[in-house]
């Protein structure tokens, strides 16, 4: 009987040795034919190049290796994989030889099997002979194999040349590398190059002397190494191994699970012994990141178990007092006995609640539920409020959906990648990854990004254009690319006649035309050299495919909306979307910054984006939660800070998010909180916010709860418990606990049912299910009817508005400008070890690559001022001002400088200002007027921190017992 | 000739540049003729050439004579003075032969009268770097040629003329330019392997520093032929003579349009690159080449895909050895029927055996395939130089067996020499006496494989330390059955595991060592027991 080859039949768990052929590149990438061959006596088809190691391993039939992983292309050196094949000279290697048609091969013979033991005999005669001992002991490629190959003795002895007094290399806090188990196999240093991109790895010294070296011949922590992983995933021996296995021993079992950092979604294996967790490992299963991982997801775990976590629930009368441990009844009805009374001192809308993208779906939903139906107000918002909801908006205008069109692996079909306003390497590593793999492909890059970013410094690639723009000028930037492709004719009008709105169309052809768009007009605005500019727009619009991805730096300013509506244009307008390798993609910040948004977060919009004053919308709602619903919106995070700055908004519930520290002008922030009569804060750690907090319950990380998170590419994911609430309660029960006490019941015994309630109420999620994540391993919304797999690739024939509607963007620049009081532009943005407000990542050996936030500043602006390297400066703005060390660097432009907000005492948004997108105030953190003086100590406003934090960690470490 | 003619143009004395001949002292020789031409005031041109390859004869010196150069060698470096000012007083210049040093017509010389010099034709006679000489000796006749024919019809010549790969492998070159201009790509490559590395090998050397052009050209058809407007030598770091001759050589082609645009007015293009190897034998492995010539570590890549469709930078790629681009444009000029009636069986053609080691007259010899090794050792060779008996030979570089006297009739030729497990390679001869511990070369075998190996698969890396300690064990504690076993057991994963040839041949000298000179390896054990 003939096997044919099944895609959907491929297990995760199973090294098929070599990668799956691509088809060659073709604008329809065409299927690959199949070839039919022989495998020791099987008639199999697998498709044509597929290597004979990978067809032996789709037939069921393990050919030994060590150099072959099928995430790594075939190298061919350890020379087990060899295999007979009728009519071919020698042995040649499975691994490096394709298949052809009417092959036919023989995997086992006496002398195959001679072969391969001497082969292994000769690696163990350079082997420490410790397997007991071995960290790897059970989990060891070389040991497998050793046995696989009947290994009984090794002639040589154990006296010759050998390696076995390596030293080991223990700079890096995560793992550890000894050179003395290290079997030169080079699988470590091709996944540097091929999986991750950063080449950092190489071998020194040739033949017996051959060893692997980081950078340099440097420490592994001193090297370019940015501690993704891949190495240490990779490495068949214990050569490259987790310092967490050395202490604690093989892990006994593993639960895919996802990773709860940033919005790329990575699936892992959580690696569990006990009710430990030792490691999380990238799972290859995962389609966002196909078993890559960065720094964070694969090792920041320290901080689920770190002594900081709270884990009992407390209250106190004010901020004042020690807080009192408490039982989650007393907790939750404290809080709910307050918030009711501050509705009937102050009204029904006095009180709201903040989502927390860091939770899942569910958890999510049940928050705004809870605020609609037990409030009884919209007073419902989310951190998105502060990144991406322009993104939500824009996209909805232009094609009807607020989310990203594509998947990650449409980035392998890109010919041109622009990237606008994001940071990849650092924000979205795993996704910057696979970016730069198809750079390497020979894709072109275009960045607009007023830094350098480190994107464009990748290796082998051979084009990048960087169009280094001002800060607060990204639709000036986009109106210009429009009118170059525009004014030289590079439009697609069939795709626009097609797709898109005439009329609307026609309008913004008008607009774009005029000469003030132009490449040369624009350039005084923008700071973008006209022929760069144009070089960019012609690129752009001539590729085959062109994919725009976007971050912060297109969403944070008093323009996001229009500029993420200038983003949806510019992909209409060369027809680059609707298919794999184009789109426009926002790159989302957190894990699932995505699904808050889809969970009804807004407080206009109930799940699934439609409209709180939709009467029929409502309607729904109304049957199932069975109650009458407020047609109003409610407060966003903006006006609750100024209404209770005001006095008139006393009561909040804020799940999982630190706005006393993400959130712009702090000073504004904290005279809010402080104005609060009843703040409840859900976390697992006493954050910036919870200090100003009445109500603390304990949150649950994402090992401890069963949910779903949704990534950037629409994916929603599995998260799985691998251990029980550390506080008792997951994030869902907590809420249902506080609704209950509301006296709103809710009564779910699994987040299964609350997805089945979502799917029901929402019509882009109506076929998602727990049984479908179960056999699918994540879903890509919408999915329903229409598409009961999900959805890969959005408005594939038709916009989900219908006709693509072409919005004028007409520019206008921020109010926040350069002064002679603020001459420079502070912009901000992350670092790849830390994430966002450090809360997790700070509690981690992370700390060692950032301990602290650093202000960039271009040599040109720190001689004007008598700066140096490593000198003290404060940075002042309209808001405030903080204190932080220099930094002198070539990554940025004159008049521009950056820091990271990952400190607390940092105060970086101490200095950010109130100033906000015109249609979804989100803050305009990438612009900031500021003045840089060196001082010599810290700034008024971190004084004041210092004392306050301390303070309220005094307050929770006399905390109270009752 | 009337002696108003003589004393107006000036007379020429012919020496070699090759660097053999300046080991030798041609340097010193055209030092102290220079220092005679001005105290006696006579009017010399001395014309650098390459070297004839006699080297046991040089440094030598030849003169223009009507009946053809005269020779004048070898001459005593320790009395030089001497022997130039004799030289002279004898008027040599003009042909004299009664000097002592006189060795009569150069192509008379039985050691090269006996040649069949095809690809050497013009190594010694002209001036390398003069393209006058070098057209007036033939040269650029096969490029004219190509340049007037379809890429169909000059693969047709070469595929005709039986011509095999010189580098060793011996793979046929017709087939692979084939293989070359068949795939369909915008951008080919012909890179020469000018990484001569083998031990006694250096005829590659010889031709570049005697004949560079006849490369040149040969690239450049080979370029007309694939459809590769690119080439790059790769050439032997440790070769800077050579690299400061082809250097010249090729600025004075692009001067003169042989090589860039519209060559020689034609519609075709080539672009020709030298590149200075990595110091490293294995990059003259051709794919750990590609690797380096890519700027990258010298280690080889698994085949397939074959260079020949994914080659340098991913692109179909011609890689030959010198001696194989430099036969080029003589078969297209003389005919490939002309080529392939040399030599025998499926070995066509000439190759020049280069004959070294303990050797009376060592040199290069260039013949059609077909005599004995015997006929390079006795009749060329002369015997040993040391006087002792001849017992051991090795062809064909490092990786090539140790043939014993039994095995000298073996006629050379490829495919009788793969019958006994040995090479023809590039055809280096190194010869040694009886007094040769042949113990030691096979320990020498594999230490050269451990010195030199890329390190990238097992067989090699690791096996040729555990051959080097092996042999040693062998040498001190004797030639037990285990030791035996085991030393034929790493043999045999070598040649059958390694990636490259490199591990895959290194099991030959050491095994040949073994098998033919057993003796040697029992001499510590014998002790012993």
């Amino acid at each position: 009987m003939i096997k044919h080859w099944d895609p959907s039949a491929i297990d995760y768990e199973t090294d098929y040795g070599t990668p799956a052929p691509q088809p060659e590149y073709s604008p329809e990438y065409a299927e690959l034919p199949e070839v039919s061959l022989f495998i020791d006596g099987n008639s199999l088809k697998v498709p044509a190049g597929s290597s004979v190691m990978r067809a032996a391993a789709l037939a069921g039939i393990s050919i030994p290796k060590l150099c072959a992983s099928d995430n790594l292309q075939a190298f061919g050196s350890c020379r087990l994989c060899l295999v007979e094949i009728e009519g071919r000279k020698g042995y040649p290697a499975s691994c490096t030889t394709p298949v052809e048609n009417g092959m036919r091969i023989l995997t086992e013979s006496g002398k195959l099997a001679a072969l391969r033991r001497n082969v292994m005999e000769l690696y163990i005669s350079d082997h420490p002979l410790d397997c007991l001992t071995c960290p790897s002991n059970g989990d060891c490629e070389l040991q497998d194999m050793a046995t696989a190959v009947d290994l009984t003795e090794v002639r040589y002895g154990y006296d010759g040349k050998n390696h076995l007094q390596a030293e080991q290399d223990r700079s890096n806090p995560y793992f550890t590398f000894d050179p003395s188990k290290c079997i030169v196999c080079s699988r470590c240093v091709r996944a540097c190059e091929e999986v991750q991109g950063t080449f950092a790895l190489g071998i020194d010294g040739r033949g017996f002397d051959s060893k692997i070296v980081a950078g340099q011949k440097q420490s592994f922590m001193a090297s370019d190494c940015v501690s993704c992983g891949a190495c240490v995933q990779t490495c068949p021996t214990a050569a490259l191994i987790d310092n967490a296995i050395i202490e604690h021993g093989q892990p006994q079992r593993s639960v895919v699970t996802t990773c709860a950092y940033c919005g790329v979604g990575c699936a892992f294996k959580a690696e569990m012994k006990g009710n430990q967790l030792l490691r999380m490992t990238p799972y290859k299963g995962g389609p966002a990141n196909r078993g890559h991982s960065c720094v964070k997801g694969r090792f920041a775990l320290g901080y689920a178990s770190h002594p900081d976590r709270v884990t009992e629930p407390m209250i106190r009368d004010n901020i004042n007092q020690a807080w009192r441990t408490v039982s989650w009844d007393e907790a939750v009805n404290f809080a709910a006995d307050r918030l009711r009374t501050i509705q009937q001192q102050h009204g029904r809308r006095s009180i709201g609640g903040i989502t927390s993208s860091r939770c899942s779906n569910e958890e999510t939903y049940l928050v705004q539920k809870m605020v609609r139906a037990a409030f009884g107000n919209n007073n419902v918002d989310t951190c998105a409020r502060v990144c991406h909801s322009p993104t939500g908006y824009g996209l909805k205008q232009t094609l009807g959906e607020s989310a990203g069109t594509q998947d990650f692996d449409s980035v392998e079909k890109a010919d041109v990648i622009v990237v606008i306003g994001a940071n990849p390497t650092d924000g979205h590593p795993v996704f910057a990854s696979r970016l730069r793999k198809r750079l390497r492909e020979g894709a072109q890059l275009i960045v607009a990004d007023p830094r350098q970013i480190d994107l464009l410094n990748s290796v082998h690639v051979a084009s990048t254009l960087h169009l280094p723009l001002r800060p607060g000028t990204n639709v000036a930037f986009i109106n210009a690319i429009a009118h170059v492709i525009i004014s030289e004719g590079l439009e697609d009008d069939a795709f626009i006649a097609q797709r898109c709105e005439t009329d609307a169309y026609r309008e913004w052809k008008s607009f774009i035309s005029d000469a003030k768009h132009s490449p040369q007009a624009s350039a005084a605005i923008t700071g973008i050299n006209a022929d760069d500019l144009r070089q960019a727009a012609r690129r752009y619009a001539n590729a085959g495919n062109g994919a725009i991805y976007y971050g912060l730096g297109v969403t944070e300013h008093s323009q996001g909306s229009t500029m993420v509506m200038g983003i949806a244009n510019l992909a209409m307008l060369t027809g680059n979307i609707g298919r794999a390798g184009v789109g426009v993609n926002p790159l989302r910040g957190q894990n699932n910054v995505q699904g808050s948004c889809d969970m009804g977060s807004f407080p206009h919009e109930l799940p699934g984006y439609r409209a709180i004053g939709d009467d029929s919308v409502r309607a729904q709602f109304e049957s199932v939660w069975g109650v009458e619903l407020d047609p109003e919106p409610g407060f966003r995070i903006t006006n609750m800070l100024n209404e209770a700055v005001a006095g008139r908004y006393k009561g909040l519930y804020c799940q999982g998010e630190d706005i006393a520290q993400s959130d712009p002008n702090t000073q504004h922030v904290q005279a809010a909180l402080r104005n609060l009569d009843c703040l409840i804060v859900q976390d697992i750690f006493l954050n910036e916010t919870a200090k100003f907090a009445h109500v603390f319950l304990p949150g649950s990380s994402f090992l401890e709860k069963d949910g779903t998170f949704t990534n950037a590419e629409r994916r929603i994911s599995p998260v799985r418990k691998v251990i029980e609430p550390l506080g008792g309660k997951a994030d869902w029960e907590a809420t249902m606990a506080l609704s209950n006490a509301l006296g709103y019941p809710m009564n779910y015994q699994h987040p299964a049912e609350i997805m089945a309630e979502i799917a029901s109420l929402t019509p882009t999620f109506a076929g998602v299910s727990y049984q479908r994540l179960e056999q699918q391993g994540s879903i890509q919304w919408p999915c329903n009817q229409d598409a009961p797999g999900g959805t890969a690739v959005m408005h594939e024939t038709e916009f989900v508005r219908g006709l693509g509607k072409f919005v004028v963007t007409e520019y206008l620049p921020t109010s926040e400008k350069v002064t002679r009081r603020f001459p420079l532009l502070l912009t901000t943005g992350r670092i790849l070890s830390q994430y966002n407000v450090g809360a997790q990542t700070r509690r981690t050996d992370n700390m060692q690559w950032h301990p602290q936030d650093i202000l960039d500043i271009h040599q040109h602006d720190a001689e004007d001022r008598g700066i140096v390297d490593g000198d003290k400066v404060e940075i002042s703005s309209r808001a405030g001002a903080t204190v932080l060390t220099a930094r002198i660097t070539e990554q940025l432009q004159p008049g521009v400088v950056y820091t990271t907000f990952h400190h607390p005492e940092s105060g970086a948004n101490v200095i950010t200002t109130d100033n906000s997108d015109w249609a979804t105030n989100c803050p305009e953190y990438k612009v900031t007027a500021v003045q840089i003086n060196k001082v010599t100590e810290e700034s008024a406003w971190q004084q004041d921190f210092q004392q306050f934090s301390s303070k309220q960690q005094a307050l929770l470490k006399d905390k109270l017992s009752s | 000739m009337s002696d108003t003619e003589q004393q107006s143009c000036p007379r020429k004395i012919f020496l070699s540049r090759d660097t053999t001949s300046l080991a030798l002292g041609a340097e010193q020789v055209a030092d102290r003729i220079r220092a005679s031409e001005k105290h006696r005031g006579e009017d010399i041109e001395i014309v650098r050439t390459g070297s004839r390859g006699l080297f046991w004869l040089e440094p030598m010196i030849e003169v223009d004579t009507a009946a053809g150069r005269v020779a004048y060698g070898p001459l005593p470096i320790d009395q030089l003075d001497e022997t130039i000012e004799s030289l002279l007083d004898a008027d040599c210049l003009a042909g004299d032969k009664r000097h002592p040093l006189c060795l009569g017509l150069t192509e008379a010389i039985p050691y090269l009268a006996k040649q069949q010099r095809f690809s050497f034709s013009r190594v010694g006679v002209i001036d390398p770097l003069s393209l006058a000489d070098y057209q007036q000796h033939g040269g650029l006749a096969g490029l004219h040629l190509a340049l007037t024919m379809s890429a169909g019809d000059i693969l047709a010549v070469v595929s005709d003329s039986g011509l095999r790969g010189r580098g060793g492998a011996a793979f046929p070159t017709g087939i692979k330019w084939q293989t070359v201009h068949d795939v369909d790509s915008e951008q080919k490559y012909i890179v020469c392997n000018a990484d001569e590395g083998d031990s006694g090998s250096f005829a590659d050397r010889m031709l570049m520093e005697g004949d560079p052009f006849s490369l040149i050209e040969g690239m450049i058809i080979a370029g007309i032929a694939v459809g590769a407007q690119q080439g790059y030598i790769y050439l032997r770091e440790e070769y800077p003579n050579a690299h400061s001759i082809l250097k010249q050589a090729i600025a004075s082609a692009e001067a003169q349009q042989l090589l860039g645009n519209n060559i020689l007015g034609s519609s075709k293009h080539f672009q020709l690159e030298l590149r200075l190897a990595a110091g490293a034998y294995i990059c003259g492995e051709e794919t750990a080449l590609l690797e380096s010539l890519e700027g990258k570590r010298g280690m080889v890549r698994a085949k397939p895909p074959l260079p020949a469709i994914s080659g340098l930078f991913g692109k179909p790629t011609v890689v030959n050895n010198v001696l194989t681009l430099a036969a080029i444009a003589g078969i297209l000029t003389r005919g490939a029927a002309y080529y392939r009636d040399y030599g025998i069986g499926r070995s066509r053609g000439t190759l020049p055996f280069q004959l070294s080691g303990n050797i009376k007259y060592p040199g290069l010899i260039e013949l059609a395939f077909g005599p004995s090794l015997r006929t390079l050792l006795e009749d060329f060779g002369g015997g040993t130089y040391s006087g002792r008996p001849m017992r051991s030979v090795q062809v064909g570089g490092p990786l090539g067996a140790y043939l014993p006297a039994a095995q000298w009739d073996i006629a050379l030729d490829y495919e009788a020499f793969s019958q006994h497990n040995a090479v023809l390679g590039h055809g280096g001869i190194v010869v040694f006496d009886d007094s040769v511990d042949m113990a030691e070369q096979a320990r020498f075998s594999m230490e050269f494989c451990r010195i030199e190996s890329c390190g990238k698969c097992t067989p090699c890396r690791i096996g040729s330390t555990r051959g080097v300690e092996l042999i040693d064990k062998i040498c001190t504690d004797g030639c037990s059955a285990n030791n035996m076993n085991l030393l034929e057991d790493l043999c045999d994963t070598m040649t059958h595991g390694s990636l490259c040839a490199m591990g895959g041949m290194t099991p030959i000298p050491v095994q040949s060592a073994l098998q033919h000179f057993a003796e040697d390896f029992s001499k510590q054990g014998e002790q012993d027991d």
